[in-house]
């Protein structure tokens, strides 16, 4: 199976929602990595690896904290790979590198296709390439089966959405309000519509995120969707020096 | 990347000139594009439109001349500058963008976008500004509109333009210093677009030069190219056009609108002079054409200094408007196909030739201009005797703390000499 379809899969067979974890690459310490991904890994359904860059413009205080921390310690896109590459044990979820554009291109697109799949990276996500400009880095991602997840907003008109559902692979992120990551969430009555709006339009699981920080919202977001993402707030929990897998089970309805 | 042809440098220049380039996805050849998060594109999407239903129709065109005229005080003289001429051994004309209402070329673009946003319906308007001129220009097109605005600074900006900050307050902005990223222009404009990120519908970005995603670099350079219809026209009223023409280059707002004035005259040569700062190596300078690659920036595709891991370099420039590691990408473009030689002058040429001019023309120009009039001295040594245009982009009040801390002669333009694109 390609590691796209495999991604879907996994998302589809995991109890409803399924969570879906965000860390920065070596952040709280480049050290831990490898142990904090495998422990992410356990507690989760799967992983986004963020990749720090200098100028996160999608993201709010929190991840550029994270990222700023994590480039200080010297981590690039290069480092994660090898890391992940020098594990001798197997994940229990699929991951995914959630990157702005620029490090992958500065990597070259079919060099980091090639190493990426090497890995056991099942697909990617870039906050600052919509699809119009998407498909240099498709095209490369192609032949490996690796996913290229397409975000939605509630603010894309209803033809683009369904445009980007289908185009999507892997899965549908879907961003429950307009914004940074991070901030307050509420779950405004509209977004519910918006969710079955999505899941209308998408053959794949739709995973929502922005701003989850509480098993309420988990439970929820989960009712009208098929994966959570939790990101800001399970590095703010890094921070406080929490465990994360016990962080991560605390999300999970009851 | 989308690629074009750019051997055939004949055919992209006459692209360029007949107005074909951006072309409908927003490129100059393989350079521009919108590479923006998914929630800024209806509303990119929105600008898109209205720049195309507004900005060459009848009714804001007039509106928009009565504002350059009655309120910016355009067209902004054609200065000869005959002691300097003497020094140099050429005969150099300043285009005095210094005149201009604010005291830069920055209000012809601020005005401009500001009446775009009201005929768009927004309801609040954010800017960024690196030294301040865009942040004073964007407040006082806001208040001559009625309109609120907010202005993102980097902490280090705001200290070492302190005058600005002061004006833009006055004049009814908000300035929020930003303590991110590398606190200066490049993180201004990281917040700027966060904060258009949580409200794309009411909020309008009215972003200072040409970068970004499209359509920013066309509105830009729209907006800013009255500089050299009316420079063009003013050289040849007082005996012809210039053999050659500088202008310095940041993001290049200023240097666009100059060049559209003269691409299509053969003869002028078209000199864009970036900050070479303290030296070559990484860090040390703003030069992005001359040391940059290819890469993807505050959503477009041009030029950048970045390290091999693709992170953003850091940046250095006496001069806080040029302190930014990209180049908007008709620049790359223009470089790539020859129509424009790119240079640098280095902070010591730059705070010598704002001396020079005060001394010889009783001129203060802006840090940033005075990378142009280095450029220029530099190649009228190599070219005696030529007529020479200057773009006079901005004046230098603004820069009286910076100078306080070097001492009138403390500069001197002829032992300094980093040319790193030469």
């Amino acid at each position: 199976m390609l590691p796209r379809d495999a991604l879907a899969e996994s998302l589809r067979a995991a109890e409803k929602p399924a969570l879906v974890a965000f860390v920065t690459a070596g952040f709280p310490e480049p050290d831990g990595f490898l142990r904090l991904l495998a422990e992410v890994a356990a507690a989760a359904d799967a992983v986004e690896i963020g990749v720090p860059f200098t100028d996160p413009m999608a993201d709010g205080v929190t991840i550029q904290r994270s990222s700023q921390a994590a480039l200080s310690n010297g981590v690039s896109l290069g480092w994660i790979l090898d890391q992940l590459a020098s594990r001798d044990f197997e994940l229990a979820s699929p991951i995914l590198l959630m990157s702005y554009l620029n490090p992958l291109l500065a990597f070259g697109y079919d060099a980091l296709a090639a190493r990426a799949a090497e890995v056991g990276v099942s697909g990617f996500i870039v906050p600052d390439l919509p699809y119009e400009e998407s498909a240099p880095l498709r095209t490369a991602l192609e032949p490996h089966g690796l996913a290229l997840v397409q975000l939605v907003t509630p603010a894309t008109p209803p033809d683009r959405l369904i445009a980007l559902c289908q185009s999507s692979q892997g899965f549908v992120y879907a961003v429950t309000r307009t914004g940074i990551t991070g901030g307050a969430a509420t779950f405004p009555p509209e977004a519910a519509e918006y969710l079955a709006a999505v899941g209308a339009a998408s053959d794949l699981p739709v995973c929502a995120g922005f701003g989850v920080r509480a098993r309420d919202q988990v439970e929820e977001i989960g009712q009208h969707a098929d994966g959570v993402i939790v990101g800001s707030a399970l590095i703010e929990a890094l921070e406080r020096g929490d465990s994360a897998a016990e962080f991560l089970a605390g999300l999970r309805p009851r | 990347m989308a690629q074009l042809d750019t051997s055939d440098a004949s055919a992209v220049l006459a692209a360029l000139i007949a107005g074909d380039l951006p072309d409908s996805d927003g490129r100059f050849g393989p350079y521009g594009g919108r590479y923006i998060p998914e929630t800024l594109v209806p509303a990119v999407s929105r600008l898109t439109d209205g720049v195309e239903r507004f900005l060459h129709d009848e009714a804001f065109q007039r509106r928009l001349d009565e504002e350059l005229r009655d309120w910016i005080g355009r067209p902004t003289a054609l200065t000869h500058v005959p002691r300097l001429s003497a020094r140099w051994n050429a005969d150099v004309w300043l285009k005095r963008e210094d005149l201009a209402h604010t005291g830069a070329h920055k209000i012809n673009n601020a005005i401009g976008q500001a009446l775009l946003a009201q005929a768009l319906g927004a309801t609040r308007i954010v800017a960024e500004t690196g030294a301040g001129q865009h942040g004073v220009a964007s407040a006082a097109a806001c208040a001559r509109l009625g309109l609120p605005c907010v202005v993102y600074m980097g902490e280090i900006d705001v200290a070492r333009q302190a005058p600005n900050v002061d004006r833009m307050r006055r004049l009814g902005a908000e300035v929020v210093p930003v303590t991110s990223g590398d606190r200066t222009l490049r993180a201004a404009i990281d917040e700027a677009i966060r904060d258009w990120v949580s409200d794309p519908v009411g909020t309008y970005y009215l972003l200072g030069s040409a970068v970004g995603p499209h359509p920013y670099p066309y509105l830009v350079r729209e907006l800013q190219s009255v500089i050299g219809k009316e420079a063009r026209a003013q050289m040849l009223e007082r005996g012809g056009l210039p053999d050659a023409a500088f202008a310095c280059v940041g993001g290049g707002s200023n240097a666009i609108g100059l060049y559209h004035g003269f691409l299509g005259d053969e003869t002028v040569r078209l000199y864009g002079v970036e900050a070479g700062g303290r030296g070559d190596a990484l860090g040390e300078n703003s030069a992005t054409l001359a040391a940059g690659k290819p890469g993807v920036l505050h959503g477009a595709y041009s030029i950048l200094l970045y390290d091999a891991d693709g992170q953003i370099q850091e940046t250095h420039s006496v001069s806080a408007g040029l302190d930014y590691p990209g180049v908007g990408p008709e620049h790359a473009l223009l470089r790539d196909i020859g129509r424009v030689e790119y240079v640098t002058a280095s902070d010591n040429e730059a705070l010598a030739a704002v001396d020079e001019l005060c001394a010889a023309e009783g001129i203060l120009p802006a840090l940033e201009s005075a990378h142009a009039l280095a450029g220029a001295r530099r190649w009228a040594r190599q070219n005696p005797g030529t007529r020479i245009l200057i773009g006079l982009s901005g004046r230098g009040d603004k820069d009286m703390p910076i100078l306080a801390q070097h001492p009138i002669g403390s500069t001197d333009a002829d032992k300094e000499h980093s040319d790193a694109a030469a």
